[in-house]
């Protein structure tokens, strides 16, 4: 609880934070940039389930586990990205989306 | 009595011609001759045996020859109805297994002198196996789907055969002709078979022939303009079966189809598969005789007379001596046709059918025959026509005598073959019909008349210009045509009243004297003439031609049948009908199918960019569509 | 009090935030989203979970920051500018992220949270006994496969950065 604040604006907040997390990971031309944007959607969405947990729930706390959880999955996706890119990095010295795009027609 | 080994008398063809086609270059053509006559002579064999088994030792029970069926249900529709692969045995199915046997047999033997060194002589054999196998499978089905499948058979092996030399577009114009004709008729065949099957509710001959059967009993149960509907079935049946025997109108594939090598013209437009088309109304007999009382029988008769009279007209002014030798046989197919017509059904009636038969055994015989002796004179000569011959009789002894003998035979003089079945047809077409009688008379004069034009135009007269001196052929064609000449002299003895009756049963068979001293008159007279006109190169045939003068130029242009229907084929269908249909087909049909295909490819073109390949912009149309999605389903779609 | 502070942290996320999803320097952008973190885990601080905040800013801001600069520097120079997308697919992405955005508010807004006002102060030994349960509502089980699943990632992301050159065996992929 955060005094004089509703929930309604917390989750707000978060839901901003979402979408500028979703704008930077489709307009964003470079791989790091996008694991930034995609690191940004999860902390929206950590956020909500601590916040729903605090204000719909108190004396529980699931929300509180499964942010750990998705911290520590986010932890290990970064971990795992960043090797891939830097293995990318190795094999083709570039890091642009533009030249990993084999998925096309 | 167990009949299921003659299954083995269409399959050993099939073999043949499988093993020859296979390996068609593989095989030296000394072989592959070897091959398809021992194959031929081993059908032969089981089908001489089968003919002696069925007629002599074991099938007549209480004076009735029984009928045996071996069959296995092939494609199922309903309880009933059901297409069944089989063989049947019954005395016109035997009498035609000899016929087909021996007269292919003999073609084979002959085709081995007559096509040496030719270049497609494995696959020549090759095609002639499978012509038999057809035509074995024809003579032998159950039902009219399967004798329908064998019908096309055959049409598929003549057309080959006919194309044989397919570097010469004559020929292939004439395969064409061939095919399309006897296939426009089989439209009709096949329309007759659904609407039989549709009344009757089955393709079964066993079931459909039965004189007690619900099939011929219930015939006035449904009616189309006038007539039965099983009448127009058997109308519509007899259409394809006069196509196959080149009866009037269908017939001017016929002439066209002696293109093909000789031998193939002795036995498939002479003595088998031009048959078929009698066969089958033969096969159909208790039908056409009891639904309507005969109606469809009627017109059996008179398109038989008319055809007949019409072929031997046309057949006096030909100059090709195979050509007279086409339309004769149309003529005489005319002939059985018009006996079948005639005919009653029990006992001493039936002497028309036997008749039929009769004459189709033994026309088999004196027409290969026939064929096979031009044939050898072809070969002599290298020519065709009259013109280019005369004189042989000195350098070809044994094809003049043979020749002779056919001539003798067809022209109807005792004792050879053609007196006793003719006699018996004009026996039956007397007592049924005048007017078929007299046709029939004045067509055996004209036939002795024709035939011994070309006798006298080819070994008598004087000798023309040769390249180099015509030679007696080779004995391979020789024996050939001492057998069918043997065949022709003692042909006429059988008694086949005794064999091959409509109701299986067989009665006495007695010379109508007066009747046959008549025909044998005409014939006698006819062939008299052409000693008169032909003996001698004189010029009283001119003469008389002239005095014909435009019914003669109609006569050798074929009466203009060929013409009428190019006319109504171009002029009218093509023009009329074909073009427009063809013009909407290409412009609108077509223009609408690649409007659209082109329209896609070139969309794709344009919208195939989407398909990037980069995650973002799938995610992008992930995201828009999720929040359209969204959108839509919490403002919109709330009811 | 509170109010403000989370008002001016708001900010602050938001700002970073969208700092972060634009800036054509690399590192910088890193740095932005470091203070967004920094944000989430004074929310954190604000509604009473230490614990969270804590494990948030050494996860977040001391493990994956860090490895994501380090990535940075590896791959990029310092002073290279990024490439941006096209103006107008930018435009037309944030328009359709502006609506999603307000359709989420919108709906969020309209929704009526059944809010409970209980002030309860979680320590960090529940949190713990919470995870290690093996009682009904225990999270001992995926505790365990988290903790696998780190495992897995290390050894993967070993391997993988370790990978060989693309010459010994381009031939075959192109």
């Amino acid at each position: 609880m955060i005094e004089g604040i509703s929930i309604y604006e917390i989750l707000a907040l978060t839901s901003i934070l979402f979408f500028i997390g979703v704008y930077g990971f489709i307009t964003r031309k470079n791989l790091i940039s996008i694991l930034i944007s995609v690191e940004l959607i999860l902390n929206a969405s950590v956020v909500n389930f601590v916040v729903i947990n605090k204000y719909l729930y108190p004396d529980m706390l699931q929300g509180v586990y499964f942010s750990l959880f998705i911290i520590a999955v986010a932890a290990a996706e970064t971990a795992l990205a960043v090797s891939i890119i830097i293995n990318l990095y190795r094999q083709i010295s570039s890091v642009e989306v533009k030249d990993t795009e084999t998925m096309k027609y | 009595m167990n009949f299921s080994y003659t299954i083995l008398i269409p399959l050993i063809p099939l073999t043949v011609f499988l093993l020859l086609g296979i390996f068609n270059k593989k095989i030296k053509p000394a072989v592959s001759g070897y091959i398809g006559v021992f194959g031929l002579l081993a059908s032969a064999t089981i089908s001489f045996y089968t003919a002696y088994q069925y007629f002599f030792v074991s099938a007549k029970v209480d004076g009735v020859y029984q009928t045996f069926v071996e069959k296995t249900v092939w494609m199922n529709f309903t309880e009933t109805l059901h297409i069944d692969m089989g063989i049947l045995i019954d005395p016109i199915s035997v009498m035609m297994l000899l016929v087909v046997s021996t007269v292919s047999l003999m073609v084979h033997i002959y085709s081995r002198g007559y096509m040496k060194g030719d270049e497609g002589y494995t696959k020549f054999f090759a095609f002639l196996s499978l012509f038999t196998f057809s035509m074995y499978g024809l003579v032998l089905a159950t039902n009219l789907f399967q004798i329908y499948i064998f019908w096309e058979l055959v049409g598929v092996s003549s057309y080959l055969l006919i194309g044989y030399y397919y570097t010469k577009p004559s020929a292939v114009a004439a395969a064409k002709k061939a095919f399309i004709v006897t296939r426009f008729a089989d439209l009709g065949f096949l329309i007759g078979i659904l609407i039989m099957s549709y009344y009757t509710g089955t393709f079964d001959f066993e079931t459909l022939n039965n004189p007690e059967g619900s099939a011929i009993l219930n015939w006035a149960s449904t009616s189309f303009m006038g007539l039965s509907a099983i009448t127009w079935a058997l109308i519509l049946i007899f259409i394809g079966g006069a196509g196959k025997s080149a009866m009037l109108p269908f017939h001017i594939w016929l002439p066209d189809a002696m293109e093909g090598p000789t031998p193939v013209s002795a036995l498939i437009h002479a003595a088998t598969m031009v048959v078929a088309g009698i066969y089958l109304v033969a096969r159909l007999f208790p039908m056409f005789y009891f639904v309507e009382n005969g109606f469809a029988l009627n017109i059996v008769a008179y398109v038989g007379a008319i055809s007949a009279l019409f072929a031997a007209i046309i057949a006096i002014t030909q100059t090709d001596i195979k050509r007279v030798l086409a339309f004769s046989t149309m003529s005489q197919l005319g002939y059985m046709m018009l006996a079948l017509g005639v005919s009653g059904y029990d006992g001493h009636h039936g002497v028309g059918y036997m008749a039929s038969m009769f004459h189709l055994f033994t026309h088999a015989m004196f027409k290969a025959l026939l064929f096979l002796g031009a044939g050898s004179v072809i070969h002599a000569v290298h020519s065709n026509y009259l013109k280019d011959m005369g004189g042989l009789r000195k350098y070809m002894p044994i094809t003049n005598i043979t020749f002779l003998i056919a001539a003798l035979a067809i022209a109807g003089i005792p004792p050879f073959a053609g007196f006793f079945s003719k006699d018996e047809i004009l026996v039956a077409a007397y007592e049924h019909n005048k007017l078929i009688y007299y046709i029939g008379v004045f067509v055996a004069g004209l036939t002795a008349f024709y035939i011994f034009r070309i006798y006298f135009g080819i070994f008598w007269g004087k000798d023309k210009e040769y390249e180099h001196k015509p030679k007696e052929s080779p004995l391979s064609m020789t024996f050939p045509l001492l057998f069918l000449a043997l065949m022709s002299i003692i042909g006429g003895f059988v008694p086949f009243s005794e064999f091959v009756t409509p109701d299986k049963s067989g009665f006495e068979a007695h010379l109508n004297y007066p009747l046959a001293a008549i025909a044998v008159g005409v014939g006698l007279i006819g062939i008299i003439l052409a000693w008169v006109f032909y003996k001698k190169e004189n010029s009283l045939a001119d003469t008389f031609a002239n005095a014909f003068g435009p019914f003669y130029k109609w006569a050798s242009d074929k009466f203009y049948f060929d013409e009428i229907y190019l006319f109504v084929a171009k002029k009218i269908l093509f023009k009329r009908v074909s073009a427009p249909i063809a013009w909407f087909d290409k412009k609108v049909v077509d223009g609408t199918m690649e409007g659209i295909g082109n329209k896609t490819v070139l969309i794709s073109k344009k919208i195939k960019g989407m398909q990037s390949g980069k995650v973002q912009d799938y995610a992008f149309a992930f995201i828009s569509g999720v929040v359209v999605l969204a959108i839509v389903f919490i403002y919109i779609w709330t009811n | 009090m509170e109010r403000y502070i989370f008002y001016i942290l708001a900010l602050i996320m938001i700002v970073s935030a969208i700092a972060s999803v634009s800036s054509r320097k690399m590192l910088r952008s890193v740095i932005y989203l470091l203070f967004a973190l920094v944000g989430v885990a004074g929310i954190f601080f604000l509604i009473d979970y230490n614990f969270l905040a804590a494990v948030e800013l050494t996860v977040y801001a001391g493990g994956i920051i860090v490895l994501m600069i380090f990535s940075v520097l590896l791959v990029h120079h310092i002073e290279m500018k990024l490439e941006v997308a096209k103006i107008s697919k930018r435009i037309l992405t944030a328009i359709a992220c502006a609506i999603g955005a307000g359709l989420f508010i919108t709906t969020i807004y309209s929704y009526d949270f059944k809010v409970e006002s209980i002030a309860t102060t979680t320590t960090t030994a529940e949190i713990g006994t919470g995870l290690l349960s093996y009682e009904a509502g225990g999270f001992i089980l995926p505790f365990e496969v988290i903790s696998v699943l780190l495992l897995a990632a290390m050894i993967g992301a070993i391997i993988i950065a370790k990978g060989r050159k693309l010459e010994t065996n381009n031939d075959d992929i192109t």
